[in-house]
């Protein structure tokens, strides 16, 4: 350590900064993050035009099922190629009850969860035993095996028309699409909260345990089978919300709006974002909303047809997936992480920021959590 | 009778293109431990390559071979490019990264060839062969489906039993340091098993190709029916890929038959979860030992 040139100007600097620092207790810290993300989404909406609240809604219902894709695979080491599916039973709870019962919305939502939350267990259960491929395998085909269900009760689930879908009335003047972007955003950010506090917890150290070495983690005493269990319900669940609400933001639920590429895209955009964060999911959802236009306009520009246009988005996302796979595992939150490492190493050289013994126990004692979960 | 009789008929070709897939998944397993997702969209592309080819007024069977060809040099090349940089990493790496091949592989066909199904010719006569005075469901192609994959069957058997070349793969296979320590070129003959799938995955696709909507997806549903058949023969044995793929291709095609055709996934969703409970290892695997 070099010492710094000007002893009094660093201290005042490392004073400064250590004040900006969030707290360390877990719910705190979330829920300080919670409001300022919810105040920050607050002014964008209100000034964006509709559509573009539309889309900010989309990427809110993106983060859901993301994180809940993120914790399964990323944290507790099982993969899904189905979550799709989740999103359609998710989606058709929701569609069904709007259709037939006057309920209340809240509790459509939460049916959409307990309905993909009970398929999380009938697929979680077999998974247990389940390693690596098998599993993929089997999630792949649950993704091509749901949608036609709905094709083939037709009069109950709508057929190619779909079931329809009512958002509730706005209050007062809000126009509806940034009434829905909020009901979407406030899901979202209860959804990460509740999860960031979740892999805080006990359950998250588990579901850790599991991931790393499953016979080391039963010695320890955890129950293998059951914690996988949790994860893939806990994950089914929020798969769930999210499928209830793109049925919201698309007026209408039907099997078209879940195919075999949503699954593969979800999982394209959790790997980018950053396997196992949960900010990185943010980063992931902004690319599952915005690359299919990037690449019709790019299409446009290289003057493909109209048809290459679907398919350009799809090929983007396989080669970035593949090239991410090889090169940057560790995803935008992973080169993220490692940005602010280095400036935090360049900063400490300079005697400003992070944690050092000198300043007390309590900084050192959560500081390499921190650099761990902070996403 | 006469539907349950051609029902079993259609089932048993199906199942022996599964088998020829499932072949291929079994291929690569045994070599690196990998399922490959892509297989059927590797199959898919090889096909498109076929009907072009054939479009340029080339002869049905040199385009077969061509094709084969073809998918012997894709799959060396994607176990070369793609997977060997993966190795001794996660598990989950090589699924995902065959997972972006699958989508890439579609999406270039979809780019090239639109989205438009388009017919492809069979290599013979697809209506029913009579027998006594009536005509069943079993055609001239479903015979040339049948005798096809029963060479390509046999033709991996007296690779692997009867060859040194086979000897070596398995060897390499079971245990590529001491292999290597040998003097075996693990590393070759893993490519070696790649490129063998990819004929494998070749041949199912111009098998389905004909009677199927020829779109850039139509091997999805094929190729997670030829999983399910892999998995029921256990992964690893090629004769468990020609049982399994009896089995999954009688029973999609009883509950298509059945219950309507909407369902067969889901009956193999079943079946495959039905298998994995009962003996995850599959029916011809060697007893476990788990890795610590």
């Amino acid at each position: 350590m070099t010492p710094p040139a000007v002893p009094g100007l660093a201290l005042g600097r490392a004073r400064w900064f250590r004040r900006l620092r969030l707290p360390t207790q877990p719910l705190a810290r979330h829920m300080i993050l919670a409001l300022c993300g919810a105040a920050v989404l607050y002014v964008v909406t209100s000034s964006l035009s509709p559509y573009n609240d539309f889309e900010v809604g989309e990427i809110a219902l993106y983060v859901i099922a993301l994180s809940g894709l993120s914790l399964l695979t990323g944290v507790n080491g099982q993969i899904s190629l189905g979550h799709g599916a989740f999103m359609a039973v998710g989606a058709y709870a929701t569609a069904l009850l709007m259709t037939h019962t006057h309920l209340n919305f809240l509790l459509e939502l939460l049916a959409s969860i307990g309905a993909a939350a009970i398929l999380g267990l009938v697929i979680g259960i077999p998974a247990t035993r389940l390693k690596g491929p098998y599993l993929a395998g089997m999630t792949l085909l649950l993704a091509l095996a749901l949608p036609p269900i709905a094709d083939k009760w037709s009069t109950t689930f709508g057929g190619d028309q779909g079931l329809t879908t009512t958002v509730p009335a706005a209050p007062g003047t809000t126009n509806p699409e940034e009434w829905l972007a909020w009901i979407q955003i406030m899901g979202a950010l209860i959804v990460v909260v509740l999860l960031a506090n979740l892999l805080r917890s006990r359950f998250g150290r588990t579901f850790r345990a599991v991931r790393d070495d499953e016979i080391a983690a039963s010695l320890a005493g955890i129950h293998v089978a059951r914690t996988k269990v949790i994860a893939f319900v806990i994950s089914a669940g929020c798969a769930g919300l999210a499928g209830a609400f793109l049925g919201l933001s698309t007026g209408v639920v039907n099997t078209g709006e879940f195919p075999l590429t949503l699954s593969i895209q979800l999982l394209a955009a959790m790997v980018l974002g950053g396997t196992g964060t949960l900010m990185g999911m943010w980063w992931g959802a902004v690319l599952l909303v915005y690359l299919p236009q990037w690449s019709t306009s790019l299409s446009g520009d290289f003057n493909l047809g109209s048809g290459a246009s679907a398919y350009l988005a799809t090929i983007i996302f396989g080669v970035v997936l593949i090239v991410a796979m090889i090169a940057a595992p560790t995803g935008i939150q992973g080169g993220l992480r490692w940005a602010w490492g280095r400036i935090s190493v360049f900063g400490s050289r300079l005697g400003v920021s992070t944690p050092s013994v000198s300043e007390g126990p309590g900084a050192t004692l959560h500081g390499p959590d921190q650099v761990r979960n902070s996403g | 009778m006469g539907l349950f009789v051609n029902i079993t008929l259609d089932g048993l070709a199906n199942g022996m293109i599964f088998a020829a897939l499932a072949l291929a998944l079994v291929l690569i397993f045994r070599a690196t431990r990998i399922v490959n997702f892509a297989q059927g969209a590797m199959g898919m592309i090889t096909t498109f390559i076929a009907s072009s080819l054939l479009g340029r007024g080339v002869a049905y069977w040199w385009a077969f071979l061509a094709v084969l060809a073809i998918g012997f040099v894709l799959g060396a090349l994607v176990e070369r490019v793609l997977i060997r940089p993966l190795q001794g990493k996660s598990e989950l790496n090589p699924v995902i990264v065959t997972i972006g091949l699958l989508v890439v592989l579609e999406g270039v066909a979809g780019t090239i060839y639109g989205n438009s199904s388009r017919g492809f010719p069979a290599a013979y006569s697809q209506s029913g062969l009579t027998v006594g005075h009536t005509k069943i469901a079993f055609s001239h192609f479903d015979v040339f489906i049948l005798v096809s994959v029963l060479v390509l069957m046999i033709a991996t058997l007296v690779l692997f039993r009867a060859t040194s070349l086979g000897l070596r793969m398995r060897a390499s296979a079971f245990s590529g340091e001491i292999s290597r320590l040998l003097g075996v070129r693990v590393g070759l003959l893993l490519t070696l098993g790649w490129a063998l799938a990819g004929v494998a995955g070749s041949l199912a696709g111009l098998l389905v190709a004909p009677t199927s909507s020829f779109s850039p997806y139509f091997m999805d549903l094929v190729l997670v029916y030829a999983f399910t058949a892999a998995v029921i023969g256990g992964l690893e044995s090629p004769v468990g890929a020609l049982i399994g793929g009896l089995i999954t291709g009688l029973s999609i095609s009883y509950v298509g038959g059945y219950l309507g055709s909407g369902l067969q996934p889901l009956g193999a969703l079943v079946l495959l979860m039905v298998a994995l409970m009962a003996r995850p290892e599959g029916i011809f695997a060697r007893p476990p030992a788990r890795r610590v």
